[in-house]
């Protein structure tokens, strides 16, 4: 192998990309080279640049509407320019989505055929083109069938997918892939995220038979033990920077796990020690969250009185689910105790009435009136619930803008918004004045416990700062309890106390800030049991 | 320039078309010697007497169900209250305040019907409301013709049901109109109207303030938002649905009064539509709306009708029809505007 | 795993599948019952009713298919073919201006109405892009502001701007048109006197048409989309052609007034040409495309299906078939009300498709011609039942366009509902 690496033939060439977003950049020099037939899995935390890559390889409008990219792409040897994802299809490159792109009204043979249907010249197509020409229903589920068969479903291929199980949809995309002829690359995103273990298992099989066909394969993926079944060669991201490229045999978990999340952390300086309180504010039990995307299923975590606590773990495991199912704003079962009260589920109003508040990580979505201003998006929820800010008249109400001007300038001192003032409309303000409006609005509350999900999420760096520190000193004046969530796990280590990782929906454990990037990342990826579990057995 | 950008950009083509419109036509009425005096009284009243059915879009449009073209609902249930008011065989004012109170329980019920099933059809609303009018107004004339109303001043002398316009003549023909009337020059100021039209503003611009109006606001603006501050977002919109359908059913009694009958069976049909166009040319949208874009909308959309009908004759002479014209083009232009608005869709 | 890879079908008992037949087909069930009812009660003998039924079938059908097209493209009901009937109700008025009669008029109302047809739904499409979401009640408004265009024009402009010199159409004053069109000496019947056949000659006709295909159906095995287990459907059109026959015989030996119907061949012949061209069409790659963006316009624009283009296409389509159905339509009419006739086909053209068992995302062309058979069905028999019901003519007519609304209404709600729903679920998932 070794011998041959410089006149080597690559299907897919990806030489320095580099990408940059209104000044911000997401990708630099990222070079990737895939042989036919390889399986080459990307690895990276969530951020890391592996979906802005994609996004160059099959030319999506996002990234020629914001300038284009850095870098050349060369597809067997040959230089190309790829501005649409019907483009890459035609270039040969495939992809099996996370979100399936599937007609659930249309059997699986439409499917696969999609915009690709054979056609028969009829009556009317020799006068009005090709476009009136018959579908050849016959060969296009013959056609499929031939790509059943190569993944090895054996369904017929007549049915429609609406009420196919999900991991059957998934090998229908896969089949759709395998159906274009020039196929030459294959890029598979997080296909396993959704599959039971026996269907993962199967699936990394079809992998592995389409590898040897001589199709090449992008694996992105954070199931770093199935990258250690199947893939040939490794490439890790981390910030938009290419880390390394190696060959799986010469790596293991524990190595990927470290190369993923390692960078170093700036301490802030002020140790995060522990406020020394071990008593219990909050006690979470066997609590299950119907977030789509981000499920929980069944987390017993306790929450200290006066701690900040972080809340890890990638995307789409159920960090963000948490706060969410406890703040009622999607269906949630378990037991969730504030003080030694059971908080009723399922009902916003009470969870805020009880005490809590929340600082939402879909700013623009949930935390903003955009079209009001910045004084009612700082009162309206206090007002709401608690009833303040308003003038009585009997059972009539008016709301009392005097306070309510007074407590927005109050506020914008103490947040330091930057705005021309209370009455601007919260759209025009900056991503980090939009985050602090919110945490305004979650302070109107004086809530007990502040739930803060994805605080820095879309902000400048500097704002980042500002807003990480408005945490901490509302933490250490007023001994508020914080738990924030993040998936930018240097900031959770900057200012938690303790950090809670969760993967898959479930604990999966608690470490000091302090703790290695190992540690973290085996975590992150769900091998750190596996890997310490194993560890320890071999020492005792 | 920058200036006349924003103040374009705030304004909006279809204001800038609508109020040009307006001005060509004051001058050519001027030109034409039609007297300014007349149409300027009448123009008010007519503000007057549609305002309310106006006002009756701001809760819907605030709520989040959007252009409410139901208000055919409410409508209904106001005559229903005006005929009730002349079965009682009631005079003046008592008559008017009789038909709102027994026309407020009715649509107040009907109101909250149609907001459960506006809850059920989120997104679909407007297509739906137009349809769900529609059928109200066929079902009831159903209603006139075997409602058991026996008044002679109502029914048809032979046959059966009630008649399709029924005089109020006597009863409380154009009576808030003439409280308190004065003559500025030859213009009349319908003191009692406009003063009913702006007691019914206040009382919304009241409620907008309160509480629960913020709740309200803030539900159709961004319900997850509401949803997250603890507002139940469907209650909210069933509040502003029977709110409108309320003002509604006070809105067409207002305007029976001053127009001086009762119109049954298909007339209530495409009033919706009136309304609908006179708070968008006011600068409202499918979002937002403020008590000022009624008044201003209702008094531009009015003045171009009244003014337009005198003007089309003198140009053209027997041709009425242009006014009729004029009505159908702007107000369903300014609704298919609005409708490109809303961000296709996505 | 390959038996669990195995999809069970599912084959329901005889009493299942009716009362879901039922479930399903609750509306159309409903007009049935009604329209037996209303038979009952009208006191109508069945030829007249059968006389009545052949012209409004013929008027109407047409007009009900040219909504088809935008079902299959997810834009819902095409409260929009308006503008087409629009077009053709301008074509056929200069057609008679210019005193051109029987089927060269109509073939020269055609040649005028197709280009401003296409223009029409072109404009009508690239205002629906830009509302999408809103296409149903955009075409209802629509329908209702280019009314207003219309009679500006005729009202106003005929006349006073553009030259019209004819005192039969224009009004006294030299300026407008009359409010009714006749086109006695014109247009009238120009394609349904074409050629006429009595009825039972049509139907015995249609009869062994149907058997036919029966047996077509029979040797080929159907080529259609849903391959699989077709049932036995070739013996429901072999059987139905021969019972249709054989009732003709019986009715010839009779001395009924069924006898003296007669069938307007050419249109009957138009739309089934139209009939085969929807069915042709939903084979084609175009018409794959369109049922693709109708289901879901994301995946299709990723498949490099431009969504935009398919849904003009689908809307041109649409306003032009509606203006040729409109021509139909008129000629079948004879005399029109100028400013009045085009209002209600969008209307009255929904309602019959609905009533036939389609949704705002289902629409088959048997929903649209049982649609259109029920519909005017109640259309004919409602008046009458109504007075002899309730001594009030009045009351039946009311009765029907309540029922006309409401059903649009209803599938509204249903459909929205549904969605609701189905949302939800999705998202629970």
């Amino acid at each position: 192998m070794k011998t041959e690496h410089n006149n080597e033939h690559y299907v897919l060439d990806m030489r320095n990309i580099g990408k940059e977003y209104y000044g911000t950049r997401v990708l630099k020099d990222i070079n990737i080279q895939l042989k036919p037939g390889e399986i080459h899995a990307i690895l990276g935390e969530n951020g890391a640049g592996k979906s802005t890559l994609m996004n160059v390889l099959f030319g999506m409008s996002v990234i020629h509407s914001t300038g284009g990219f850095e870098g050349e792409v060369f597809i067997d040897g040959e230089k190309v320019n790829i501005n649409s994802p019907v483009e890459a299809m035609e270039k040969g490159i495939g992809m099996v989505h996370q979100e399936f792109m599937l007609i659930p009204g249309y059997s699986i043979t439409e499917n696969i055929k999609l915009n690709r249907e054979t056609t028969n010249p009829g009556l009317l197509s020799r006068v009005a083109g090709k476009k009136l020409e018959i579908l050849d229903m016959k060969s296009m589920n013959m056609d499929a069938r031939k790509s059943l068969d190569k993944v090895g479903v054996g369904i017929e291929e007549w049915v429609k997918v609406a009420g196919l199980p999900v991991s059957f949809m998934q090998f229908v995309e896969i089949a759709r892939e395998l159906d274009k002829e020039n196929l030459k690359v294959l890029v598979f995103d997080e296909p396993t995220a959704v599959l039971t273990e026996s269907d993962a298992d199967r699936l990394l099989e079809t992998m592995r038979k389409i590898a040897s066909e001589g199709i090449a394969i992008l694996f992105i993926t954070h199931r770093l033990d199935e990258v250690q079944r199947v893939a040939d060669r490794i490439t890790v991201l981390r910030d938009g920077q290419h880390v390394i490229t190696k060959d799986t045999k010469d790596s293991n978990v524990n190595e990927m796990a470290n190369l993923m999340v390692g960078r170093e952390i700036k301490m802030t300086g002020e140790s995060r020690d522990n406020e020394g309180s071990k008593n219990v504010k909050m006690r979470i039990r066997d609590f299950y969250v119907d977030m789509p995307g981000e499920t929980v299923k069944g987390i017993n975590l306790d929450i200290y009185e006066g701690e900040i606590l972080g809340i890890g773990g990638l995307a789409g495991q159920g960090k963000i689910g948490l706060a969410n199912g406890i703040m009622g704003l999607y269906k949630s079962e378990g037991n969730v105790e504030l003080d030694g009260k059971k908080i009723s589920l399922n009902n916003p109003e009470k969870s805020l009435k009880q005490g809590l508040a929340f600082v939402s990580e879909d700013r623009r979505g949930v935390g903003l009136l955009l079209d009001s201003s910045i004084e009612l998006n700082t009162v309206i929820t206090s007002m709401q619930i608690q009833g303040t800010f308003l003038k009585r008249y009997g059972v009539f109400t008016q709301r009392d803008n005097k306070k309510i001007r007074e407590h927005a300038l109050k506020m914008i001192k103490d947040l330091d918004i930057r705005c021309t003032g209370p009455s601007q409309i919260t759209r025009r303000l900056s991503g980090g004045n939009q985050q602090k409006v919110c945490i305004a609005r979650a302070l109107t509350l004086n809530p007990k416990v502040l739930f803060v999900s994805e605080p820095t999420r879309g902000i400048d760096v500097g704002a980042k700062k500002l807003v990480l520190d408005t945490l901490v000193q509302l933490n250490k004046e007023y001994g508020m309890t914080i738990i924030m969530t993040s998936s930018e796990l240097a900031e959770l280590r900057m200012i938690s106390n303790r950090i809670a990782i969760i993967n898959e929906g479930k604990l999966e454990g608690i470490l000091p800030p302090d703790a290695s990037d190992v540690d973290f990342g085996l975590m992150m990826a769900g091998e750190y049991h596996k890997q310490k579990g194993e560890g320890v057995r071999a020492d005792g | 320039m920058d200036k006349v950008k924003v103040y374009y950009n705030k304004f909006g083509l279809p204001r800038i078309i609508i109020i040009s419109f307006l001005l060509f036509l004051l001058i050519a009425a001027v030109m034409l010697e039609i007297p300014i005096s007349a149409l300027i009284s009448d123009a008010l009243v007519r503000t007057g007497m549609n305002g309310i059915l106006v006002l009756s879009m701001v809760p819907g449009i605030l709520a989040g169900i959007g252009l409410n073209f139901g208000i055919p609902i409410g409508i209904v249930c106001g005559l229903l209250g005006g005929l009730m008011a002349i079965q009682l065989n009631l005079y003046g004012f008592t008559a008017i305040l009789v038909a709102v109170l027994i026309s407020l329980p009715l649509s107040l019920v009907a109101g909250y019907l149609y907001g459960l099933l506006l809850n059920r059809v989120k997104g679909s609303e407007m297509t739906i409301a137009t349809y769900i009018g529609f059928s109200i107004v066929s079902l009831m004339s159903i209603g006139w013709l075997v409602l058991p109303f026996t008044s002679e001043e109502m029914r048809w002398p032979i046959g059966t049901g009630l008649r399709t316009t029924i005089t109020l003549q006597g009863r409380f023909e154009r009576i808030l109109n003439q409280w308190g009337a004065f003559k500025i020059g030859d213009v009349v100021f319908p003191t009692g109207l406009i003063l009913f039209m702006l007691f019914f503003c206040l009382l919304v611009w009241l409620f907008l303030r309160s509480r629960l109006g913020t709740s309200m606001i803030a539900a159709g603006d961004n319900p997850k938002f509401a949803t997250a501050s603890g507002i139940n977002v469907n209650k909210m919109r069933i509040i502003g649905t029977m709110l409108s359908t309320v003002l509604s059913a006070v809105g067409i009694i207002v305007y029976s009064q001053s127009f001086g009958f009762i119109q049954l069976y298909q007339a209530p049909m495409f009033m919706s539509f009136a309304a609908v166009a006179a708070i968008l040319i006011g600068g409202a949208t499918i979002k937002k709306a403020t008590i000022s874009n009624v008044i201003i909308g209702a008094f531009l959309f009015q003045s171009v009708l009244v003014v337009s009908l005198p003007v089309a004759n003198k140009i053209l002479a027997d041709v009425s029809s242009l006014a009729e014209i004029a009505r159908i083009v702007i107000s369903n232009g300014i609704i298919l505007y609005a409708l490109t608005q809303i961000g296709g869709g996505e | 795993m390959d038996e669990k890879l195995k999809i069970v079908i599912q084959e329901d008992s005889l009493g299942t599948k009716i009362k879901k037949a039922l479930v399903s087909n609750m509306v159309t069930v409903f007009f049935v019952i009604l329209c037996i009812i209303g038979y009952y009660y009208s006191g109508l003998t069945f030829g007249f009713l059968l006389n009545d039924l052949i012209t409004r079938m013929v008027r109407n059908s047409f007009l009900v298919l040219a909504l088809l097209l935008p079902v299959m493209a997810g834009m819902g009901l095409n409260f929009a073919i308006v503008l087409g009937a629009m077009c053709a109700q301008a074509a056929v008025i200069f057609v008679t201006h210019w005193g051109v009669a029987g089927l060269p008029g109509i073939g020269l109302t055609v040649l005028l109405t197709t280009p401003i047809a296409i223009l029409l739904g072109y404009l009508t499409g690239q205002l629906f892009n830009k509302a999408k979401g809103q296409e149903m009640i955009g075409g209802l408004i629509l329908g209702f502001f280019s009314n207003g265009i219309y009679q500006l024009i005729f009202l106003i402009l005929i006349g006073s701007v553009i030259p019209f010199n004819n005192e039969t159409l224009v009004l006294s004053t030299g300026v407008g048109l009359r409010s009714t069109i006749d086109l006695k000496d014109g247009l009238r019947y120009a394609i349904d006197g074409a050629w006429t056949l009595p009825f039972t000659t049509a139907a015995m006709a249609f009869g062994g048409l149907t058997i036919l295909h029966g047996i077509y159906r029979y040797i080929k095995g159907l080529p259609s989309l849903g391959i699989g287990p077709k049932h036995k459907k070739y013996l429901l059109s072999g059987a139905s052609g021969a019972a249709l026959i054989g009732w003709v015989f019986y009715i010839q030996s009779t001395s009924s007034f069924v006898n003296l119907i007669k069938v307007p061949m050419v249109t009957a012949i138009l739309i089934g040409l139209m009939c085969v061209f929807t069915t042709y069409f939903s084979r084609t790659k175009l018409g794959q495309d369109f049922r693709t963006v109708g289901q879901d316009r994301h995946i299709a624009d990723v498949s490099g299906i431009n969504s935009d283009k398919t849904r003009l296409t689908a809307m041109i389509l649409s306003t032009v078939f509606a203006s040729w159905g409109h021509i139909i339509f008129l000629q079948n009419l004879g005399t029109f009300s100028t400013y009045g006739s085009h209002e209600q086909i969008g209307f009255y053209s929904v309602a019959a498709l609905l009533i036939g068992g389609a949704s705002v995302t289902n629409a088959k062309i048997s929903h649209a011609l049982l649609g259109t058979l029920l519909f005017h069905t109640l259309f004919i028999v409602s008046p009458l039942a109504g007075r002899n019901l309730f001594g009030d003519a009045q009351l039946g007519e009311y009765f029907r366009v309540f029922v006309a609304y409401g059903v649009i209404g209803v599938s509204l709600v249903m459909h929205a509902w549904r969605k609701q729903i189905e949302g939800k679920k999705r998202l629970s998932q």
